[in-house]
């Protein structure tokens, strides 16, 4: 259908750490543009530079409200067009394809930042999520939401301590070849099921650690990718899915509206069967369960099924997180765009001791919202 | 980006976001929480196509769209425990001392199920299926923590 096409040209990640006090966001953002100029070469030449920038980042965890009017000079978005992307990074990807499919702009930086050890409790800040009268007067936040998400699966999908402690384990040792994530300290299994609950049955290391991050992309319009780079990355398909918000009104375990923006991407990317034709998976695993939850959601496995498929070798056939996921620690914000950025690298030939051979096209995902409220999904092409 | 950088000379500004505000309730949120408060009733609001009653209220049936703001029905103060986390950590946000059960209650006549505090069993025995009821405060607030808690029946 699409006759124009997108391309990501170039990605920057800032390396996530657990308390980067003594760095401002300002200065990781900082870090981010100057290795993408590094790599691509562009300006921010009123005639042929870039003039629009998408900005992501979480107001309360910057203490600060439209707190990208804070960062604009880091962003290079002094003099020039800028927006936020409130929702989760992943979607700025797809915002910015859609700014250059229109033809408001052929460049497109698209820049996030988040750290979470600004706050007390990221807890916290979640709770401030949900609705002040039926919510967060009952403490609902994002880890006791996801906690009553993971009970409801573990049940449907019949998740064993043993899997979930697989899936730390193997999360860690992918990390541990990623020079940009957070946790990459070898783990036991042993040690994650004697890991203290968190909020049955979410133990202390099924949880992703307190991170600070910073990721950005330079997105290009066909006509003019080449000038930033050899391997370009395409965009091949971007949708997302919103969910009820009350967390009684949706069934926990059923997917849907990962299900609904999967099927989007896919069509619009032209995948029939995507068990048979993704190559890469970067899915955004705030807590162990949901890796297989989300990859049913994907369609990689059948409803239910997601125990099985950790056993039957699916993170490997469909090369599930080889940056070590989200488990492995990026800013809620940002996770799904440091997914994206994985997947790309990984399509560019460009990632390190963590590539793989053989790679056509991958798939990054990201949620915002208690217990995946809201999913976006996005299709790379090589 | 990994390199060592030298700390000296370098601090931080503690900072504390306190902002003082309102949330109105809403025409049928306070027709909800007064009816808990003062008559120590669960009302619930039905789409009769879908005969689905969801709780907390809405204007309308989010599936098919039908309004149905008028449709109040009478909840049971009573209902299934059907999903529950034990919350272990302690945090400002949270409305108790570690560790307690939050869990998710189908109330009776009820589709949707809410999430409430659950007291009276210890963590270590509650399980998904039994029986609570709702403990309604002395002291009210104008939320849902005018329900006190829930408990086994
Ligand atoms: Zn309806």
């Amino acid at each position: 259908m699409a006759t124009k096409r997108v391309a990501i040209c170039a990605v920057a990640q800032h390396k996530n750490d657990s308390d980067l006090w003594h760095k401002r966001f300002q200065g990781m953002l900082l870090d981010v543009l100057e290795e993408l100029q590094a790599q691509a070469g562009f300006t921010f030449d009123e005639e042929t530079g870039v003039n629009t920038i998408v900005s992501c980042s979480d107001d309360f965890f910057d203490a600060r409200t439209i707190s990208n009017n804070g960062v604009t000079d880091v962003l290079g978005a002094q003099y020039r067009g800028e927006e936020k992307m409130a929702q989760e990074g992943l979607n700025a990807v797809g915002y910015a394809q859609a700014v250059i499919l229109s033809g408001y702009a052929d460049l497109v930086l698209v820049m996030g930042h988040c750290k979470e050890s600004q706050s007390e409790s990221r807890r916290m800040i979640s709770n401030m999520g949900f609705d002040p009268f039926y919510g967060r007067a009952v403490g609902l936040d994002n880890l006791n939401a996801a906690a009553l998400q993971a009970r409801a699966y573990m049940k449907k999908a019949g998740l064993t301590e043993e899997q979930l402690a697989g899936i730390v384990v193997r999360a860690r040792q992918l990390a541990a070849r990623n020079p940009y994530a957070n946790a990459r300290e070898i783990v036991e299994a042993g040690k994650v099921v004697a890991s203290p609950q968190l909020c049955d049955p979410i133990r202390q290391l099924h949880a992703y650690p307190v991170s600070d991050g910073a990721v950005g992309m330079l997105l290009a319009s066909e006509e003019r990718a080449a000038e930033f780079t050899d391997k370009p990355v395409w965009i091949a398909g971007f949708a997302n899915c919103m969910d009820s918000y009350f967390l009684g009104d949706r069934d926990l375990t059923a997917n849907f509206a990962l299900k609904q923006a999967a099927g989007r991407a896919y069509r619009k990317a032209g995948i029939a069967d995507p068990r048979k034709e993704l190559d890469l998976v970067e899915v955004m695993d705030a807590y162990a369960y949901q890796q297989p939850l989300w990859l049913e959601g994907l369609g990689l496995c059948g409803d239910g099924e997601g125990a099985r498929f950790l056993d039957q070798g699916g993170q490997e056939k469909y090369r599930v997180n080889l940056s070590g996921g989200m488990l492995a620690g990026n800013p809620v914000i940002i996770a799904g765009l440091y997914r994206a950025a994985e997947a790309a690298l990984q399509l560019k030939g460009e990632a390190g001791e963590r590539q793989v051979p053989d790679l056509h096209r991958a798939v990054a995902h990201s949620t915002t919202g208690a217990a995946g409220q809201f999913h976006s999904v996005l299709i790379l092409e090589r | 980006m990994t390199m060592q950088e030298d700390h000296k000379d370098c601090f931080v500004l503690e900072g504390k976001m306190a902002l003082p505000n309102q949330n109105f309730a809403g025409r049928l949120g306070s027709r909800f929480l007064i009816a808990i408060r003062d008559r120590k009733k669960i009302m619930g609001l039905k789409c009769n196509p879908c005969g689905k009653t969801f709780v907390p209220p809405r204007e309308y049936c989010e599936k098919c769209w039908t309004k149905i703001a008028d449709n109040w029905v009478e909840l049971g103060t009573e209902g299934e425990l059907v999903n529950f986390t034990v919350v272990r950590y302690g945090d400002r946000h949270l409305p108790k001392k570690p560790p307690y059960i939050l869990g998710q209650i189908r109330l009776d006549g009820a589709d949707t199920p809410l999430v409430h505090i659950v007291e009276g069993i210890d963590p270590r025995d509650v399980e998904s299926g039994i029986r609570v009821k709702a403990v309604f405060a002395e002291k009210t607030t104008n939320t849902i923590m005018d329900i006190d808690h829930f408990e086994p029946v």
